[in-house]
Parts: structure tokens; C-alpha cells; sequence
């Protein structure tokens, strides 16, 4: 933790000023009642998102807040910390995360266990009831605020106690940091099993499969040939049909291709279009001069081509 | 104001984290709903500390954060891996032991 001191006794000025030996300022409860609806809705967004990542943007709000209770309720070291530590490293390590895993990777909606999101739901406001009626009927001893422990900087009051009578705890919680590493990588670590299949692989296996409706030439562009180039329409053949393959395959995977026949359908009602779609009739025979003749219909009129 | 608002405060997103891992199937979704359980106490042993004015809770506090960094690190690589093997992030999926 590298905060300077100047900025330590600065939040150390911001705590003296929310807080009088534990009483609450007025300034304190404002921005306590500003912040904990806010908090609550971070949080049920985490319960409600359809999509992770909006949970994780409302869980990254709810502990920005709980860093600033923290520097309101006189720890301005532990403040800083919930902003480095939680939201700058563990919330972060989750957007990774997430989108390592999809992004799209969203809820499943059927039930499994038949009535568990009842059972959930009475179960999570039950526990709300019986806590919240626990901690507000226990009788607490006047607060006595942390004037006296805080009096040289919170940091240093702090780190009398970490290396004073937990310091055995912090070498250990020091062990669990270098395992939970060593775990990390070897629980991610893939022993490669197959031989790795590279560039030329691939290419001597798409040459292997030339004669089974492997193509080596590039694929066709998209709309071409249907009167225009957006990006989701088919490319039509020379005999109408629209080809599946010129639409990209990221397009087609979203499902955001548009079909030909609805694209097809404007095309009649336009002043002057051609009709676009329909099959054209057989080429003749190889060597025959007068092929079968087709009527084109232009903004100029119509015009006969032999 | 009452002290005793941020351990009400506490006690809610404490139950709003607990439901979360009850109802959500996505692994990472119930994975962030530990997260928040673990932030909730957090406030509650602050507001403990500054009410007996000891920084001990504090210090609790701060391992607290310590040990669910450690956790999490794990806790998604694991989810990585059966990401990797199962190609789903869903908790109910991982049933090999049914029957």
C-alpha cells in the first residue's frame, strides 16, 4: 500500500470531519442516507441482471460506496484498501473473467428444482427479518469513536495491532496468498495432449479435401449481386439463388442475416426494378449463338437482350 | 444518526448476497453474491470497531479482504476450467455425480 501521507491525512481530515468521538455528524447521516438506497439497488441489481456484467458494474458501485463508509466511519487506511484491493483487483479479475467465459453467457430461466426461487426468496427475507430484528433490539454501550486509537494516523494505529498481536495470522495469511497463486496457475495450466495444428496443417487439410466441397478460393462478397453491398444480404448465383456462404459467419452465427425473400419483396415495388429472384432459364447448349433471350427492365424502359 | 443504520445496512446486502447465490445458476453471478456477503461483514466489523473504539475489527476486516482475494483467485480458475471442459458457466450442469 503505497498511499501517501499527505493523502492518508487528508481522508484522516475527511473522517475527523464526518465524526465527533463516534457520534454522527449531520453531514455523515446525508451522506448516509444518500448512500445506502443506492447501495441496495447496486446489490439487487446483482440479484436481478439478466447479464453478469450489469451485476458486476452494480457490485463495483456498492463497494466504491462501502469505501466511502469505510473513510466516513473513521478507517481511512481500510477505505483505500476496498478501493485497490476489491474493486481495483477482485472486481476487475471478474470482468475477465466474464468476458473469457461470454459475455452472452447469460442466465438459464428454467427451474430445475421445482419452487427454489420461492424457497429463495422467503429464505433471503427471512434472514433479512431475523438479522435486522436481531441487531436493532441488542443494546449497545455509547459509541466511543476511535479518537483515542486513530490519534497517530489510522494506518499506524492499524499496523500496530497487524504486527503486534496478529502478526503470526498475517505470515499465514501470507502462506494462503502464494498458494491460492500456485493454485491458480495450476488449476489453469492445460497439458497439450494433440499435436499442435498450425498454419500449414490446416492448409495441407483443406487441399487434402479439395474434391469434397472444400473451396480454395476466397469466398464470395456478400450482395454483390443482389442489387446491393450491405454486409447481411446474400450474393445471388447466376441462376437467382442466394448463397449462404457470402454472408460472413459472425452474421450468421448471430442470426443476423436477413433473408432473401425479405429483402427480395421491395425489390418489385421500386419504380423501374428488374425482377431479381427468379430463376433464369437454362443456357443453351455449349456452341449454341442464340441464347434463350431475357427482358430487362431498366430506368430507361424496357430493352430486349439477345 | 444511529449507529446501528449501517448494521441494518449491513444485514440487507448480506441477505441480498445470500439470495443471490440461492437463486442465480450462472457460477460467476453466485460467485459475486459471496462477494458481497463478504463486504457486508466487512462494514459491520467497522462499524463494531469505531462503536468499542478498537481498531481490531478493523484489522479483521482487512484480513477478511486478504483471504477473498486468495479465494476468489481460485475460486475462478476453477470456473475457468470448467468453463474450458463443460463449455458452460451454469451451476446446474455440473451434475456428474447424479445417478
Amino acid at each position: 500500500m503505497t498511499a501517501s501521507p499527505t493523502t492518508l491525512g487528508a481522508l484522516q481530515g475527511v473522517a475527523a470531519a464526518f465524526t465527533d468521538a463516534g457520534q454522527t455528524s449531520t453531514g455523515e447521516a446525508v451522506l448516509f442516507w444518500v448512500l445506502a438506497p443506492l447501495m441496495v439497488l447496486g446489490a439487487l441489481g446483482l440479484l436481478l441482471a439478466r447479464r453478469a456484467i450489469y451485476g458486476a458494474m452494480g457490485i463495483v458501485f456498492v463497494m466504491i460506496s462501502l469505501a466511502v463508509l469505510y473513510i466516513a466511519q473513521e478507517a481511512p487506511f481500510l477505505g483505500v484498501v476496498q478501493v485497490v484491493v476489491y474493486t481495483g483487483a477482485i472486481m476487475m479479475l471478474f470482468l475477465f473473467v466474464l468476458m473469457l467465459v461470454g459475455v452472452d453467457a447469460s442466465d438459464s430461466l428454467t427451474e430445475t428444482l421445482r419452487g427454489q426461487r420461492w424457497v429463495g426468496v422467503i429464505f433471503g427475507v427471512g434472514l433479512a427479518a431475523v438479522l435486522i430484528a436481531a441487531v436493532t433490539r441488542v443494546t449497545y454501550p455509547a459509541p466511543t469513536g476511535l479518537a483515542v486509537p486513530n490519534a497517530d494516523s489510522n494506518p499506524v494505529g492499524v499496523a500496530r495491532i497487524i504486527f503486534g498481536d496478529f502478526i503470526f495470522a498475517f505470515e499465514v495469511v501470507g502462506v494462503l496468498l502464494i498458494t491460492a497463486a500456485v493454485g491458480a496457475l495450476v488449476l489453469t495450466h492445460r497439458q497439450r495432449l494433440t499435436r499442435r495444428i498450425g498454419q500449414k496443417e490446416r492448409s495441407d487439410s483443406r487441399v487434402a479435401r479439395l474434391g469434397q466441397g472444400e473451396h480454395l478460393a476466397p469466398l464470395p462478397a456478400p450482395g454483390v449481386f443482389a442489387r446491393t453491398n450491405a454486409m447481411d444480404v446474400p450474393a445471388l448465383d447466376p441462376y437467382g439463388e442466394p448463397i449462404g456462404r457470402s454472408v460472413s459467419r459472425v452474421l450468421r452465427v448471430r442470426g443476423q442475416e436477413r433473408e432473401f425473400e425479405e429483402f427480395a419483396a421491395g425489390l418489385d415495388d421500386e419504380e423501374g426494378g428488374g425482377t431479381v429472384g427468379v430463376p433464369l432459364p437454362p443456357a443453351g447448349a455449349p456452341g449454341e449463338t442464340t441464347g434463350p433471350t431475357t427482358t430487362i427492365t431498366t430506368g430507361r424502359g424496357s430493352e430486349v437482350q439477345p | 444518526m444511529n449507529l446501528t443504520n449501517y448494521l441494518v445496512l449491513a444485514t440487507i446486502l448480506f441477505s441480498i448476497g445470500a439470495t443471490t447465490v440461492l437463486l442465480r445458476r450462472n457460477a460467476i453471478i453466485a460467485f459475486m453474491g459471496v462477494e458481497l456477503m463478504l463486504n457486508a461483514t466487512n462494514l459491520v466489523l467497522v462499524t463494531y470497531a469505531r462503536m468499542h473504539g478498537d481498531l481490531s475489527g478493523q484489522v479483521m476486516a482487512f484480513f477478511v479482504m486478504v483471504v477473498a482475494a486468495a479465494e476468489v483467485v481460485v475460486g475462478l480458475a476453477i470456473i475457468v476450467q470448467i468453463f474450458r471442459t463443460r463449455r458452460s458457466a451454469s451451476v446446474d450442469d455440473i451434475n456428474l455425480l447424479k445417478s
